[in-house]
């Protein structure tokens, strides 16, 4: 008959064990052995039915702590207890603990190496790139004319939807908004104004960076990294393909090509998405909104979009590409350094967009 | 019924299928209790399949699968849990809690089944598993990135052999490690299956570990078990795959070595 393990504990100190000594039946015999007032001189096993690992552990830890002698185990038993003895080390569980102070501080300063760590490693990416493409200027048959228009078409031509879609919708609420504030001074017509001015010039680019950051450089960055994890990008190195040639400067090519593209192409899907409201709602006819268009809008706002885009594409790619090689370890890393490379991206541009914006005002296209 | 009562997995008709590629096609196997069981088969003759579908992880086309004479396949929730909790699996590469240090993943099993034992009871257990899986102890705080492929595995077999279980279902444990280790591993696994009485359901493409630990060998071939026996057994039928295996260059090494390491014991 099995039972619960228990024990009875005679006056010379003898204890006595019994019932099924395992895991499932132990119960709260730990805690009362533990809870034992008087260490026992001898630890008796005949009484037991079942022994497993963990009994025979708490057998030997009881033995040990108290120095007792263990009798009555039958040949398994005694075999258990021998065995876990054997491996009773003694053992570190848990990583060392430091005090909370020191936590914080040793948070902060990795923190800061981190953070500059990464900024020094960017730097010397971009050198890495430069010098890529230098070495593929003076070699053109290494060009790898194929890759790059792979990523041409996941890059820009597969985001044409997602683009469009939200350039027309951000046309839309721009024209609405501008309307609502301009009806105020009865000067709706300028909605035209603000429709045609922001978008070539800031929101096209920016938005477009924004969502190539989302949908490519996290991309990059996970696949980059799950090919560092395979060992792929090893494999590549032994047999003597440079990854860079190979994975980065595609990317990055593909990227600073098609940003400008796509810059322009988002900025007109709102400007037909913002005329459209204004035929609608403040009923403009599209052959007025068109040539409204082509007075109020200076070349230089198309000129200063498609100059940052092509910069835009490349921090982009860049932040992708850089995140997704500094990938080691295990997979969780991976989605750490795809959400890295897509806030350093879209930081990055927005930073950048702000001095863009000083430096194309302060010479004179405003 | 009498039968069943001798058998720790009994798998029935099996069939298996990814689309159009038929894996087990009429799959009969038994695995005695308190023996080890080695399964071999070339690559892609579906070892690991057979392992997933009797834990329950992959859902054959048809067929029965029995676990200590419970059926796996269409159970209730409650009664798996009551069967799992009696087995322990090592998969191929581990399979450790990327997040939790190796001492932290021998104790997921036993806090999830024993919610009540102390905090110092389960680091003590966890700290005795991994010593007898062969882990140096410095190992048990660290995470398993830190770690070798090898001693992943060790860690491994630790969180497998953390309950305790009856069954132990291992896909290739020897694999990737040095012949030292693996032959430690052996010796650990014939310990642990002599004192513990334990069913073994061992994948395996290491010669060595089937003439050393094995009681009898099921050979997967043809998207059936085409036999199950020792290996005298095995070596009496002439399947060529059978022949190939155990008479080439490595099998006769092997049956040498366990040769030798007989003579020298007796």
């Amino acid at each position: 008959m099995s039972g619960t393990a228990d024990f009875t504990v005679d006056d010379q100190g003898v204890l006595r064990l019994s019932g099924e000594l395992t895991l499932p039946f132990l119960g709260d015999l730990p805690d009362r052995l533990d809870a034992l007032e008087q260490p026992p001189a001898r630890i008796d096993l005949a009484g037991i039915d079942r022994i497993d690992t963990v009994g025979a552990w708490l057998v030997h830890r009881l033995a040990r702590d108290s120095g007792a002698s263990i009798q009555g185990a039958d040949e398994d038993a005694g075999q258990l207890i021998e065995q876990v003895a054997n491996a009773d080390k003694p053992t570190r569980v848990r990583p060392e603990e430091t005090s909370s102070v020191g936590r914080v501080l040793a948070r902060i300063g990795l923190s800061t190496i981190t953070a500059g760590q990464t900024l020094l490693g960017l730097v010397g990416f971009l050198g890495a790139i430069a010098v890529g493409f230098w070495s593929i200027i003076r070699h053109p048959r290494r060009f790898r004319g194929n890759a790059v228009v792979r990523q041409f078409e996941v890059v820009g031509v597969d985001a044409l939807g997602i683009v469009g879609l939200m350039s027309f919708l951000i046309g839309i609420v721009i024209a609405q908004q501008g309307a609502v504030q301009l009806r105020q001074f009865g000067a709706e017509v300028f909605t035209i104004n603000l429709i045609g001015r922001i978008t070539l010039r800031e929101l096209g680019v920016l938005m477009t960076a924004i969502m190539v950051a989302g949908r490519s450089g996290s991309a990059f960055a996970a696949q980059l990294g799950s090919m560092k994890l395979a060992e792929e990008v090893d494999a590549m190195r032994t047999i003597g393909v440079s990854p860079m040639e190979a994975l980065i400067l595609p990317r990055v090519l593909a990227t600073v090509v098609l940003m400008p593209l796509l810059g322009f192409y988002s900025s007109l899907v709102a400007i037909v998405g913002g005329g459209i409201f204004c035929w609608i709602s403040l009923d403009i006819p599209p052959a007025t909104y068109i040539q409204r268009i082509r007075e109020v809008v200076p070349i230089t706002d198309l000129w200063v979009g498609l100059l940052k885009a092509p910069v835009f594409g490349a921090i982009v790619a860049m932040a992708g590409c850089f995140q997704g090689m500094q990938v080691k370890g295990n997979a969780e890393e991976v989605g750490l350094r795809t959400t890295a490379a897509v806030v350093q991206a879209i930081f990055l541009v927005i930073v950048l967009d702000a001095f863009f914006a000083v430096f194309f005002s302060s010479i004179g296209w405003v | 019924m009498a039968a069943g009562e001798d058998n720790a997995i009994e798998v029935r008709g099996l069939r298996n299928a990814f689309g159009d590629q038929v894996i087990h096609e009429d799959l009969d196997l038994e695995v005695r209790k308190g023996e080890i069981l080695g399964v071999v088969g070339g690559s892609g003759t579906g070892k690991s399949v057979l392992m997933r579908s009797i834990i329950g992880l992959q859902t054959p086309a048809a067929g029965e699968v029995t676990v200590f004479g419970t059926p796996m396949i269409d159970r209730q929730e409650d009664e798996a849990k009551a069967i799992r909790r009696r087995w322990g699996v090592l998969f191929q590469n581990g399979a450790l809690f990327s997040t939790l240090t190796v001492a932290e993943n021998v104790e997921v099993p036993l806090r999830e089944y024993y919610p009540r034992l102390s905090e110092q009871l389960l680091d003590e257990i966890a700290c005795y598993k991994i010593a007898m899986s062969g882990l140096s102890p410095e190992a048990a705080p660290k995470f398993p990135s830190e770690l070798s492929g090898g001693m992943r595995k060790r860690a491994g077999l630790a969180r497998a052999l953390a309950l305790d279980p009856e069954l132990l279902f291992l896909d290739e444990p020897t694999a990737g490690l040095d012949p030292i280790g693996a032959a430690a591993f052996d010796e650990l696994l014939a310990d642990l299956q002599e004192t513990l009485g334990l069913t073994v359901f061992l994948i395996t493409h290491d010669l060595d570990t089937l003439y050393a630990i094995c009681d009898r060998v099921a050979v997967l071939a043809d998207r059936k078990v085409i036999a199950v026996g020792t290996i005298p057994e095995l070596l009496a039928l002439d399947h060529p795959w059978i022949q190939e295996y155990f008479n080439g260059p490595r099998g006769r090494a092997a049956a040498d070595t366990a040769e030798r390491t007989e003579a020298g014991s007796n």
